[in-house]
């Protein structure tokens, strides 16, 4: 089947492309940039997307699919979906499930479960049995049967010799150790500790938790020459600690959530469980600081930690809810309405940091609009206003703190593998 | 007069015209209290429920017994479990009691919020009787009561609130109605114990505990947790008392009056040794009798509100 995405702008820095075009996309593959006759528009189905963006198809490097283990919360195929309908043809999904992923079985059953799937689902597996922190995984096994990073993510790996290992062990192979970087023996709060905490008088977790551990970890990376990824990064020493890490050339990379360069700690004076999370929400100055590491560099890329979870279980007492909320559907429009909007990012910077960084960082192949190459695509339009209704989301879950609100840019169509997802339907192409 | 606010869920933001017509609503119930027949039908025919989700004596009875004594009909559930062990949900429970129609709910519970959160999800009136580390305002409205009937006023005292005050709930509410009466509130401890940014609520930090008795009017002497902290926050108890356990040589030393209140209860030969417990200085037990007329005044303007 042939289809034409009539009038887009096709932006892909990588490339250095930036140019509005016809694209003619027959069996998934790109056949045409411009240059299309009489004959292409009459054998075709045409997409009138005039001035939307047409880039390589995003990536989220942070989503939980909480399968195996907790299917009522989400699945590999409705995580895909939710990934499909917020504009991503890509997704890592985190080892935290039950059992958590320190297997090649389980490897294989998400791939398996996700191969027909629109949405290219990576997994990245324990970086020791079942999370414990204490004996390595099968890192090489896992790797070969398709685990593109390590991670005990939902907390640190708790020694430093384990990760020394973890890191060194990992170089046979070039994953990164993706690192939930927390000091467990501070980080017994339920929000940030601050002036808030005390108010609201909520048991705090202090900044310094997060730091202690992403200055551990930026010179366990120099010592190994291993590569750290610092997951949901959320505090102003953290993001110049990365940023000093990197001057010296060290192998770290960063990724911040939507909500850590949104939202702030405050708003938990409503005792709202959608409000929390782990890492904590944090304060403006923080803020601040994300937004200058995202214009920077320091801050590579942008990923959801897209958490599901069950409303009742959401829904209890403050210090007994399960941290996190789901992001899929709401990151990219938060990018538009916080960072591009404010002009903080260009739309070729939030490119680099959502569809091609990741990427880079998990050593896979960067989608390019080229002719004769597979269709891998985001087509969103960054001016469009629309409020979102958790009602409508693809995911299972509907814990999120951003229901109801106004939000600027939305993705319109997903291509990928042949299909496609537009105007809430997936067909093939 | 009424009170503008439905809910008493902390003294945080609570104007000071209400908590004077609670405090003045108290004496008048004080004063029933010294009566043969402590009893008065101005609650008659509504229904209270008091929801303790945590281990509580004295705050259970003085609400159990400030009930009664308004002619109200009480009903108790205590359950020391969390509602995660128990596998009913805290909404399912909500639910269930509110659909017996009830009028009141009176709350304890080991997190902070749940007060605010049972707003949302009960139509009741709302009393929190403790949540988690937050506030416990009844608690403050019978320290400040208490003082009042001690020295005649609140306004230009100094208060000071000595132990752990991270975590205390008792702290907090006495910090906001105290600094909403007008009077000047300070906290003394082990730095441990002190929370973050506790100086942005208008309160000065003591270090010393003899500077504090030296320039305070009143001491709010908080429990220390023994479960909690010792070999944590802070090294023994030993230690604790030796550095900021109230005892008589300490208040002797400065041949002053000052007025000491305990919570309670009272861990003898820690925070207060016997002789301060049982002296001139303390008001404790009038803490007590003032708390059940501090409650019957709040029960009343909620349970009487249009």
């Amino acid at each position: 089947m042939k289809i034409i995405l009539k009038q887009v702008l096709i932006l892909n820095p990588e490339q250095k492309l930036n140019q509005k075009s016809d694209l003619l996309i027959n069996d998934g593959i790109i056949e045409k940039i411009d240059g299309l006759n009489e004959t292409d528009f009459k054998s075709s189905k045409v997409f009138d997307f005039d001035n939307k963006v047409c880039s390589p198809g995003f990536f989220d490097m942070h989503v939980h699919l909480r399968e195996p283990g907790r299917e009522d919360e989400e699945t590999v195929e409705t995580g895909s979906n939710a990934a499909a309908s917020g504009g991503f043809t890509g997704i890592a999904c985190m080892p935290n499930t039950d059992p958590s992923i320190d297997s090649a079985e389980i490897i294989r059953f998400i791939k398996e479960k996700a191969k027909d799937h629109l949405v290219d689902v990576y997994p990245v597996a324990a970086a020791t049995l079942a999370r414990k922190g204490e004996a390595l995984s099968p890192m090489y096994e896992l790797f070969e049967a398709g685990a593109v990073a390590f991670s005990d993510d939902g907390v640190a790996i708790k020694n430093a010799g384990v990760l020394r290992n973890a890191l060194e062990y990992s170089l046979n192979f070039g994953t990164p150790i993706i690192e939930h970087c927390e000091d467990e023996s501070m980080a017994e709060g339920a929000m940030n500790e601050g002036l808030i905490s005390t108010t609201l008088g909520l048991p705090g977790i202090p900044k310094v938790a997060e730091d202690l551990v992403v200055i551990r970890d930026i010179m366990l990376a120099e010592f190994t020459g291993g590569k750290v990824h610092i997951a949901h990064i959320s505090s102003k020493k953290s993001v110049e600690l990365v940023r000093q890490a990197k001057k010296n050339n060290i192998n770290v990379t960063a990724e911040v959530t939507p909500h850590h360069f949104t939202l702030t700690d405050d708003l938990l004076k409503s005792y709202d469980t959608n409000y929390k999370m782990n890492p904590p929400l944090r304060t403006r100055a923080d803020i601040e600081a994300m937004i200058e590491g995202l214009k920077d560099g320091t801050i590579d890329c942008i990923a959801s930690d897209h958490a599901p979870h069950a409303i009742e279980e959401k829904e209890m007492e403050f210090i007994f809810a399960p941290n996190g909320i789901i992001g899929l559907e709401t990151e990219l429009s938060l990018v538009m309405s916080e960072l591009v909007h404010k002009k903080h990012l260009t739309i070729s910077q939030v490119i680099n940091k959502m569809a091609i960084n990741p990427r880079k960082i998990l050593n896979i192949p960067i989608p390019r609009i080229k002719i004769g190459e597979v269709a891998n695509l985001t087509i969103f339009d960054p001016d469009l206003i629309w409020t979102v209704d958790v009602n409508k989301f693809k995911s299972k879950a509907k814990n999120s703190p951003f229901d109801k609100r106004l939000m600027t840019g939305k993705s319109i169509a997903v291509i990928n593998k042949g299909k496609m997802f537009f105007e809430d339907q997936f067909t093939a192409i | 007069m009424s009170l503008s606010n439905r809910h008493l869920l902390g003294l945080n933001g609570v104007p000071k015209e209400d908590i004077q017509l609670i405090l003045d609503t108290a004496t008048t119930f004080r004063e029933v209290l010294e009566r043969p027949i402590k009893k008065v039908p101005t609650l008659q025919g509504k229904t209270i429920v008091n929801l303790f989700y945590e281990d509580s004596t004295r705050t259970r009875i003085s609400f159990e017994l400030a009930q009664k004594r308004l002619s109200a009909d009480t009903i108790n559930f205590s359950t020391s479990t969390s509602s995660v062990k128990k596998g009913e949900t805290f909404k399912d429970t909500v639910r269930n009691i509110e659909a017996m129609k009830v009028d009141m709910i009176v709350v304890r519970h080991k997190s902070a919020g749940v007060p605010q959160y049972l707003t949302r999800i009960s139509k009741a009136n709302i009393i929190n009787a403790g949540d988690g580390l937050h506030e416990h305002p009844t608690q403050g409205l019978l320290d400040m009561y208490s003082i009042k009937e001690r020295l005649g006023r609140l306004e230009g005292l100094k208060v000071c609130i000595v132990g752990d005050i991270a975590h205390s709930r008792v702290a907090l509410s006495n910090i906001f109605g105290l600094r909403s009466m007008g009077a000047v509130v300070s906290v003394c401890g082990p730095t441990t114990m002190i929370p973050f940014g506790i100086e942005s609520l208008g309160v000065k930090i003591f270090t010393n505990i003899d500077e504090a008795i030296a320039k305070n009017d009143v001491l709010n002497v908080l429990r220390i947790q023994l479960e909690r902290n010792a070999g944590t926050r802070i090294p023994s108890l030993r230690e604790y008392h030796k550095y900021f356990g109230i005892t008589s040589d300490r208040i002797e030393k400065f041949n002053k009056e000052i007025v000491i209140l305990h919570p309670g209860p009272i861990n003898r030969g820690v925070e207060l040794s016997s002789e301060v417990a049982d002296g001139p200085y303390q008001v404790i037990l009038d803490q007590v009798t003032n708390g059940v007329a501090v409650r019957m005044a709040v029960l009343y303007l909620l349970g009487t509100m249009h």
